[in-house]
């Protein structure tokens, strides 16, 4: 059963020495009660109470890390069923599936692709970043590994139900932290002993979440961390029912032997490829730590991986647009300037319709702190006072010095403000209220 | 220390909501496909969609699969129907736009007649989200097809009242669009049905957006939805929800640009349906009841999901 703050604090040294980053004690008791602190950041805390703390201050599911560097997948952490609760915290890892009957030259260009394809949406660079190696024969699962670690620098899974064929693959890249897949009821002493000499995360696999917590107990009894979990779904309707079941079991029960990330393979669940992608789509939305396809082909990476970042956005935090003037369709000085918020949907909302209007404009983005234009205007910060001087200080009149500004519909009400506080002889125009309604409204007006 | 899952008890259900002659929607006790701990009496039905003008501007993925019946909705229907095996249409009333062609109410209402004669299963009428207009058509549509039993949307707090006793009086289901926003979404059903409307005819549009363009406001607030009428069992909240979405996916960039424009983007008929079908996927999973949608493939594919969603091992769980 967790802690409260309270119960924690008592058993802290009670020094306020700040060593662990908190201002107080009780402060750091607070973040270990939510999960968001562990309890190897204070250097003075007692034997006795880090047995009675560890269990308790653990997050619910635990924090997993593979791989390195640029290419490291982070996964866990989690503390909610539902992302308005607070918000998912770590996306999962997209990779991609290599087989030891592959030619030298597909594997190859799985691991180019793996190592180019980026995608960029909302400021943030999105890519897949892990292999998962797959090889009967041992020596090809090491030669893989080690292809894909060189080649890629890829986060591995590495996939042989041999604990000695895992430890030989993972042997020479131990520092970069595989993942051993799997640990089963046959094989789990093997495998888990490989993971602990070596210092790297397992997953453990199982065709039941009873079976799975008893694997998943063993290896938390034997003080393993960084284990991830796959219950073998059979069917997409078993994917959601286990990813629900164990994210409550971790957040709702604090059932410590389900307290880990999970992996899933929608490759392996059709051979259709459009199809795999969208199983793989309620994997990635249900709670799945790390998911495998069966290849790279972007048209089907790039929508999981904005989904990826969608679910796992902070809705707490509205995503934003760096303000500025924002050119769309090679405009020149005499094209039409539009202004709206930063909240990055509204941006991207208006810059696609102003796009598909095929128009050329200047679209000025005004920092209001990621609000809707309704919202900002409703709290002051999308107001004529304030716009004017951000207008002024676009640099916009010296690209397009004609002082014609259109403005959204929903907030006409400030157009004669907006005028006024602009001067210099600069005309407001009231634009329209909905983005579809965007590019009929740009082509009349370069009509005239 | 052996487990038990924890299994939710909802003390609330969705409103099972009877559409076209035999279609009917919601009914859930449960959250989406949570069939180990409740029922889901339907599952979401995809209305395909219909327009009652040609839609010169659609990518080329969806244009191919409507050309030849484009200009003539009852063709499109009667394809939608017989050739595609929709479970429910979507007629799209585009025309209605007072900024486009401004078609008359009494011409919408001729196009929806022609269109239903034709159908046997469920159709939806959508308006073009211009209130006073939406206003003036449905209610035509409404008396104009007595005996059919047509949802009719989107209607909203501005127009609720026009739309709302139209529907009364002709016993219409309404679609209740509200703009992103659990507590305008209650509202605006409290509204209809303080005008009389009956519980049981009202389905909501918690406005939809496509994957990339927002749809993760829209699945936490269908989910917020789900939660206050499942587990607080508020009864203005258990209404089936519909999803327009094929508008908003296939308007976005990432549907429609070339390979040959955004080399790394990959094939642009893939990207489409895609966007098309994982949109909808992860509404399934955020709690639709109806999902709107354009091209063939991604209805194939979100069809084949729903029943993979189906498929659960319960056995498993060792306290049933």
């Amino acid at each position: 059963m967790a802690l409260s703050g309270l119960q924690i604090f008592k058993l802290l040294p009670k020094t306020n020495c700040k060593e662990c980053g908190q201002a107080t004690c009780m402060a750091f008791a607070m973040q270990l009660a939510a999960g968001k602190a562990e309890l190897d950041k204070c250097p003075y805390v007692s034997d006795e109470a880090k047995a009675e703390l560890g269990e308790a201050s653990a997050p619910p599911v635990r924090k997993v890390t593979i791989g390195t560097g640029d290419m490291a997948v982070t996964i866990g952490e989690e503390t909610v069923l539902y992302r308005h609760e607070k918000r998912f915290e770590h996306m999962p890892g997209l990779g991609v599936l290599i087989t030891g009957d592959m030619d030298d030259g597909e594997v190859d260009s799985l691991l180019e692709q793996l190592k180019q394809q980026e995608f960029n949406y909302v400021g943030q660079t999105l890519r897949p970043r892990v292999a998962a190696i797959k090889a009967d024969d041992g020596a090809r699962l090491a030669e893989l590994a080690a292809r894909a670690d060189e080649k890629a620098g890829a986060a591995l899974v590495l996939i042989n139900e041999d604990a000695a064929a895992l430890k030989a693959a993972a042997e020479p890249l131990k520092g970069k932290k595989p993942l051993l897949y799997a640990a089963t009821g046959a094989n789990y002493d093997d495998v888990a002993a490989v993971a602990g000499e070596l210092d790297v995360p397992f997953a453990i696999k199982a065709d039941s979440l009873e079976k799975l917590a008893e694997l998943g107990q063993k290896a938390i009894d034997a003080d393993f961390k960084e284990v991830v979990l796959d219950p073998s779904s059979a069917t997409l309707g078993d994917v959601l029912m286990d990813q629900t079941l164990i994210r409550r079991a971790a957040v709702k029960q604090t059932f410590r032997a389900l307290g880990f990330p999970t992996i899933g393979f929608p490759c392996d669940m059709t051979d259709d490829k459009m199809q795999e992608a969208v199983f793989a789509a309620t994997f990635i939305a249900k709670y799945a730590g790390i998911v495998i396809l069966s290849d790279l082909d972007p048209a089907r990476v790039m929508p999981l991986l904005y989904l990826s970042q969608n679910i796992y956005t902070d809705p707490q935090r509205p995503m934003q647009m760096d303000q500025g003037v924002y050119p769309i369709n090679d405009p020149n000085k005499d094209s039409p300037i539009l202004v709206t918020t930063n909240f990055s949907l509204t941006y991207f909302t208006v810059s696609s319709e102003v796009e598909a209007s095929k128009v050329p404009a200047w679209l000025c983005i005004m920092d209001v702190e990621g609000q809707s234009v309704l919202t900002a205007w409703a709290a002051g910060k999308f107001v004529a006072d304030a716009i004017a001087p951000f207008i002024k200080k676009s640099g916009i009149e010296e690209k397009a010095p004609h002082k014609k500004i259109t403005i959204p519909g929903y907030v006409a009400q400030i157009s004669g403000e907006l005028e006024e506080e602009l001067g210099d002889g600069w005309e407001v125009q009231v634009g329209v209220r909905e983005a579809a309604d965007i590019p009929k409204y740009l082509r009349q007006m370069s009509k005239n | 220390m052996s487990f038990q899952p924890h299994l939710e008890k909802c003390k609330g259900s969705i409103r099972e909501v009877a559409v076209g002659a035999e279609g009917r929607i919601g009914g859930e006790s449960t959250f989406p496909f949570h069939l180990w701990e409740g029922e889901m009496p339907n599952a979401p039905m995809i209305a395909m969609e219909v327009y009652d003008e040609p839609q010169p501007d659609w990518p080329e993925a969806v244009r191919k699969v409507y050309e030849g019946v484009m200009d003539d909705p009852v063709a499109w229907a009667k394809k939608c129907q017989d050739e595609l095996k929709a479970d429910a249409v979507c007629l799209q009333l585009r025309s209605i736009d007072p900024n486009g062609t401004d078609a008359s109410a009494d011409e919408a209402a001729e196009t929806v007649k022609k269109v239903t004669a034709v159908l046997d299963i469920p159709v939806f009428v959508y308006g073009t989200g211009s209130a006073d207009k939406d206003a003036d058509v449905l209610k035509k549509i409404a008396e104009a097809l007595p005996d059919e039993n047509i949802p009719l949307g989107p209607v909203d707090d501005s127009n609720h009242r026009l739309v709302g006793a139209a529907a009364m009086g002709y016993k219409k289901p309404v679609i209740a669009f509200t703009s992103m926003d659990v507590n305008l979404a209650k509202q605006l059903n409290v509204l209809l049905v303080q005008l009389g409307v009956p519980e049981d005819k009202v389905i909501v549009d918690p406005t939809t957006g496509a994957l990339g363009y927002g749809l993760e406001y829209c699945y936490s607030i269908m989910e917020r939805d789900r939660l206050a009428a499942l587990l607080q069992g508020d009864d203005k909240m258990q209404m089936p929800i519909f999803n327009n979405l094929a508008p908003e996916t296939w308007k976005a960039k990432e549907s429609r640009v070339s390979e040959e424009e955004e080399p790394t983007y990959g094939d642009v008929e893939t990207r489409g349906i895609l966007w098309e079908a994982i949109t909808a996927t992860t509404l399934l999973l955020s709690g639709t009841d109806v999902l709107v949608m354009r091209h063939p493939r991604a209805v194939e594919l979100v069809r084949t999901a729903i029943e993979g969603l189906q498929a659960q091992s319960k056995e498993q769980l060792n306290n049933e």
